[in-house]
């Protein structure tokens, strides 16, 4: 099992490749979008602005080799905090950017949905997941995890919510379409039960 | 519901921990290594990492020794000490730090603030405020405390919160290390004065200072150094009380 993470110059990359390699699989840290034929699964990860992160992702071939390896090859694809929102179809970071589109839906300000609580959303909050979520597998429901975010992914179809969490609005937490993931929250960084999404992530098979 | 953040912090000299009074008289209190260890195992919400020398001596961030932290680290980690520009910023999130804390750098150039915050988003930024009591106003210290900005701490949080900053780290340096309670009147007037998330710092001795610090001045996060070197309490501990007191600390898995 290979897993490439995509380094885009965005990410805080050490801490997701750490993360992998503490479970034990092989990472390799793409650095060109060739690397992502080698790979079996793919991780975008994330930190940053959302403009500036797709703009990164066109401009280097990462959009076309996306479009080829998850959505025509079906490789599982996991999008962590700003890789999860860039899934979506549209942002309304910095202004409107489209998105990668691989999940249908918009990006937006939580104080723009209604939230009236501190922003960013920093800190540790709890995830209610469905309960037959693969990405899940093994861990307590309400289960806390690490956030630090300003915008969130409002998915137009609900059935891609897998997980969310309550921050004055109902936040969405997980996405999931086929083998398409994506976590709101940094798995990375989320200690143990981060540590076992990213297992569950590496154990998925597709049907 | 989002929980309140227990945050050790770790200030780190030469080669291993330190931890003074008021910003002065440094104890040897350990390596850095081993104790980021002993946090993550136990599960810590978060750690602070301050290179207390590096403004002051004008040294770049050591990326390497980060490097070598960050390895024993998965739990959200800041770090702070010495940082002018966009490119270290880079090099220290590769290293392995998940937030970066600006201090001494914002009084000549703030708008590093602005220009961080867009590159990196501003969830990365964390504007560390250093506040010393001149009688009964407040000034803003830089330089680990050795100057005085002569800025304002309300106005100046209102300015890198605009700017862009994703959180403050409000330490009183009067406060630190005394184990004798946070200023909680400088943290309300932080707290109600910006809308992002306020870490209380300064003056932690005991656990009903934090529940203080959360409950009467609204920080959301509590950091705190000496009490958890120089007593048998722990975050554990600072967490079972604060959740007595009915707060919302975190869970974690088994």
């Amino acid at each position: 099992m290979k897993i490439a993470i995509i380094n885009y110059g965005m990410g805080n990359l050490g801490s997701v490749r750490r993360s992998l390699e503490n479970i034990g699989v092989n990472v390799i840290v793409a650095e060109n979008p060739k690397q992502l034929s080698d790979a079996n699964k793919i991780i975008l990860p994330g930190v940053g602005a959302f403009g500036e992160g797709m703009k990164k992702l066109r401009n280097d071939g990462w959009v076309e080799a996306l479009q080829i390896q998850v959505i025509e090859e079906h490789k599982p694809l996991l999008g962590i905090c700003l890789g999860m929102q860039m899934l979506a179809s549209l942002s309304e970071e910095n202004g409107l950017n489209e998105g990668l589109n691989f999940i249908s839906g918009k990006v937006i300000r939580l104080d723009n949905l209604g939230c009236k609580f501190r922003i960013p959303h920093v800190g540790w909050n709890e995830a209610k997941y469905q309960e037959s979520t693969p990405l899940f597998k093994n861990i307590p429901q309400s289960m806390d995890f690490y956030f630090v975010h300003s915008y969130t992914f409002t998915s137009d179809n609900q059935v891609n919510v897998i997980a969310t969490s309550a921050y004055g609005i109902s936040v969405t937490a997980a996405i999931q379409k086929d083998h398409i993931f994506g976590t709101q929250f940094h798995p990375e960084k989320s200690a143990k039960a981060g540590q076992q999404i990213l297992k569950n992530f590496i154990d998925f098979v597709p049907c | 519901m989002l929980k309140v953040r227990v945050i050790p912090t770790l200030l780190w000299k030469d080669f291993g921990l330190v931890k003074g009074v008021g910003f002065n008289s440094w104890r040897r209190v350990g390596s850095v290594l081993p104790t980021i260890k002993v946090y993550n195992s136990r599960e810590v919400d978060e750690l602070i990492l301050v290179d207390i020398m590096a403004s002051r001596e004008g040294n770049s961030p050591d990326y390497d020794s980060l490097n070598d932290f960050a390895d024993e680290c998965f739990v959200p980690l800041t770090f702070g000490g010495g940082i002018t520009n966009l490119t270290q910023i880079v090099s220290l999130l590769h290293a392995g730090a998940d937030k970066i804390s600006l201090n001494s750098v914002l009084f000549d150039n703030p708008n590093l603030v602005n220009e961080a915050a867009y590159k990196f988003g501003i969830q990365c930024i964390v504007a560390s405020i250093d506040v010393h009591r001149l009688e009964n106003r407040f000034t803003c210290l830089s330089h680990a405390g050795t100057q005085n900005s002569k800025r304002e701490p309300i106005a100046w949080a209102k300015e890198l919160a605009d700017r862009g900053a994703g959180e403050v780290l409000l330490t009183s340096v009067d406060r630190d290390g005394t184990m004798q309670g946070y200023d909680l009147e400088l943290i309300e007037k932080i707290a109600s004065a910006v809308t992002i998330p306020v870490i209380a710092s300064g003056g932690a001795g005991n656990y009903q200072h934090m529940i203080d610090a959360v409950k009467q001045a609204g920080a959301s996060a509590v950091a705190a150094a000496s009490i958890f070197h120089f007593t048998e309490q722990t975050p554990s501990g600072a967490k079972a009380a604060m959740k007595s007191a009915g707060i919302p600390v975190r869970q974690s898995l088994r």
